[in-house]
């Protein structure tokens, strides 16, 4: 028998035992989660409001855009700021598009890159797939941004959004992952909540452990 | 006594006097909780939010041949590798294969309990790999050689002082104390060593059956890198993870941050179905996900104690522990320490030489109280004791017996009761004479506490002043 095997045989006959505590039997329905869950609001309005007090409390930056002229002058003034000399996108058409528009060296990670260089940028510019408000987490995957150490590697994380990729709450979001990829499911979804930070050292919050320093949403309107 | 016995009775005798260390990880856990509670409130619901997850944890546990089947099913179908570990040497060794199988020479790690519960670091250092813990609290142990001191802080009992002193010994480097520095110090020497490795080994909080895909929480990014960058990741995950829904993480993902650092949620929650697919930028060429037993089915067959299985692995009762707050995370000799260490590890290592942790409780309910998952743990701490103690049970011993005898007529004559209530007055105030000399019979216990003094007036003296 293979080790497979033995633990199988080992997990059924242990099961053949009923357990003596149980909490209630079948899984619970979404709506009851819901129930239980921190509140989001009603209208995209307020759930749009909550995005912007979460992002603002996790130390990211949170920027309306009206349209991509604003996009690309918002970009302008970020990169004149920090002083990008090198910056890393994907072949998502909007990113691309507005990283080239910088006029910086650029990584287009789908088209191949050495790792060391990548590290070397000091920007990195994805989409996404949505914006959560409950909890102001930006959901990306591997197809939607630029593979796995795009959205991680930079130290500085720009997310290009959209207003109409708002949802509500992680269910939601869950839901969204399912239908769009169902049966092609990416190697990688993460959820990122915020810069990357640590609280190792006397619980003090420090950011950019090891991934972004920096985390900036900026949400097209239209 | 066992030698892991001894070992507590001293380690804990030394700790609970440590006044600095208790302050520092009072500071801590009162920070914690503090957070903690305010995001308990932003639940619309809390309790309800554990009775939900403790179904959820209950269907999978007890189904768990099936859910397991359809995880390792979905994840194959994308091209991961699933390996089958029975116990710890298993496990090291069928990574031990994949290292040579790649000509490894530098492993990057990140967080995972289940690879200190296989001894996994220890062995590959000792066969001659370079291995960098990549979370900071968990590089800041390795550096120093110490075990983890809590399963989810780590370095949690050091000062900035004595990370900095590591630091420099270790690293050689100088940098100031400020946490700030230090995390940019580890952060700056870890990045090379993301660029060098070969393999990535993370360990998993849940293994999701419905979509095939391994779940990852972490603050840092250094899980997301350690998958991003080496050409091979390994996963190495206890087979009782599995969640059965995608849609369980929206539970699990807030529940898991609350409990575990007072977090909305933590910086990245990370699922990974897979190596690198057809299309995608980056990501490793292999993935290898390695499901360890290692006792685990004997839990399962504990019907009384199964749902230990649902742990999250939080730490949230370590932090409500009175126990753990007083002697520590290091005073336990386990990987998994506090109350969920006190119960599994004796199931886990064997009973004999563990049983001692059952008694490492004051059997006040706070763990269980506070358990995500609802895990009965005082309730099993008991049932360890009665396991422990089967072949005599029911014999106390001669001197035990006369002691209750004794009390039960003190307590049931009311006279001999006032009478030894005004003699043990007069006992305090002759112990005040020999306080802490060879005289003194209480010696053994005020060596680390103090003795309150026993009130002036008795209930029952009181009453009657009123009554007249
Ligand atoms: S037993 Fe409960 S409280 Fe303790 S670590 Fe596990 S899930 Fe958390």
């Amino acid at each position: 028998m293979s080790e497979r095997d033995n633990i199988f045989a080992r997990i059924k006959e242990a099961l053949m035992l009923k357990a003596h505590a149980s909490h209630g039997h079948g899984l619970p329905l979404v709506e009851e989660h819901r129930r239980v869950m921190p509140p989001v609001g009603v209208t995209i309005e307020e759930q749009l409001t909550l995005f912007a007090n979460n992002a603002s409390e996790l130390k990211a930056t949170f920027k309306f855009v009206k349209d991509v002229a604003e996009l690309a002058a918002e970009l302008k003034v970020l990169s004149a700021a920090e002083q990008w000399q090198r910056a890393a996108t994907h072949t998502g058409s909007l990113a691309h598009s507005q990283t080239m528009a910088l006029g910086l060296a650029t990584i287009v990670t789908n088209y191949g890159y050495d790792k060391d260089e990548l590290e070397l940028c000091d920007v990195g510019i994805t989409e996404c797939d949505a914006l959560i408000a409950q909890t102001g987490t930006v959901l990306v995957t591997s197809h939607s941004a630029g593979g796995r150490a795009l959205s991680c590697l930079p130290s500085h994380h720009v997310v290009i959004a959209h207003r109409s990729q708002l949802v509500a709450d992680l269910p939601e979001a869950m839901s969204l992952v399912k239908q769009r990829y169902s049966g092609n499911y990416p190697s990688m979804i993460s959820f990122i909540t915020g810069p990357s930070r640590t609280g190792d050292i006397e619980r003090i919050i420090v950011l950019g452990a090891h991934g972004p320093k920096r985390l900036t949403i900026l949400c097209l309107q239209n | 006594m066992s030698a892991p016995a001894t070992h507590f009775k001293e380690a804990s005798r030394r700790m609970a006097a440590d006044l600095r260390h208790r302050r520092i990880i009072q500071t801590a856990m009162v920070k914690y909780e503090t957070v903690r509670d305010q995001r308990k409130l932003w639940f619309q619901d809390w309790q309800g939010a554990r009775n939900l997850a403790a179904r959820t944890k209950f269907e999978a546990v007890n189904h768990l041949d099936q859910y397991l089947e359809q995880f390792v099913r979905l994840i194959e179908s994308r091209g991961t590798k699933v390996h089958w570990a029975g116990n710890a040497e298993q496990g090291r060794e069928i990574i031990f294969n994949i290292l040579r199988a790649k000509n490894a020479k530098v492993v990057i790690k990140s967080k995972s309990m289940t690879s200190e519960e296989i001894h996994l670091n220890d062995a590959m250092v000792a066969a001659g790999y370079e291995v960098a813990e990549s979370d900071l609290g968990e590089f800041i142990m390795q550096l120093r050689g110490e075990e983890p001191y809590h399963l989810v802080a780590p370095s949690m009992h050091l000062t900035r002082g004595e990370i900095q002193d590591t630091f420099a010994q270790k690293l050689n480097e100088t940098t100031t104390d400020s946490p700030e520095d230090l995390t940019m110090l580890a952060r700056r020497v870890m990045r090379r060593k993301y660029l060098q490795a070969d393999v990535g080994i993370t360990g998993a909080n849940f293994a999701i059956a419905e979509t095939g895909m391994i779940s990852i929480t972490e603050n840092e990014g250094n899980a997301r890198l350690t998958s991003a960058l080496p050409k091979t990741m390994v996963t190495l995950v206890g087979i009782e993870k599995v969640l059965p829904r995608y849609e369980d993480l929206a539970l699990f993902l807030p529940m898991l941050a609350v409990m575990g650092t007072g977090q909305a949620l933590t910086c990245y929650n990370t699922q990974y179905g897979g190596p690198r697919q057809p299309g995608e930028a980056d990501g490793p060429e292999e993935y290898h996900v390695v499901l360890l037993d290692n006792q685990r089915t004997l839990l399962l067959a504990d019907a009384e104690q199964r749902d230990t299985l649902g742990c999250i692995r939080c730490g949230a009762c370590l932090n409500v522990c009175p126990v753990f707050r007083n002697v520590g995370g290091h005073s336990y000799g386990t990987v998994y320490a506090g109350p969920i260490g006190s119960v599994i590890t004796p199931h886990l290592r064997g009973l004999k030489q563990w049983k001692h942790l059952s008694d490492a409780s004051s059997l006040c309910g706070a763990c269980t109280e506070t358990c995500p998952v609802k895990i009965d743990l005082h309730h099993h701490l008991l049932q360890n004791r009665r396991n422990a103690s089967a072949p005599t049970a029911g014999k106390p011993g001669f001197f035990q017996k006369l002691a209750f005898k004794l009390f039960a007529v003190v307590a049931n004559h009311a006279a001999l009761w006032s009478l030894t209530t005004k003699l043990s007055r007069l006992g305090m105030k002759l112990r005040g004479l020999v306080n802490g000399s060879f005289f003194d019979p209480t010696r053994a216990w005020t060596k680390t506490r103090e003795l309150p003094p026993i009130a002036k007036q008795s209930f029952r003296e009181w009453l009657k002043e009123r009554e007249l």
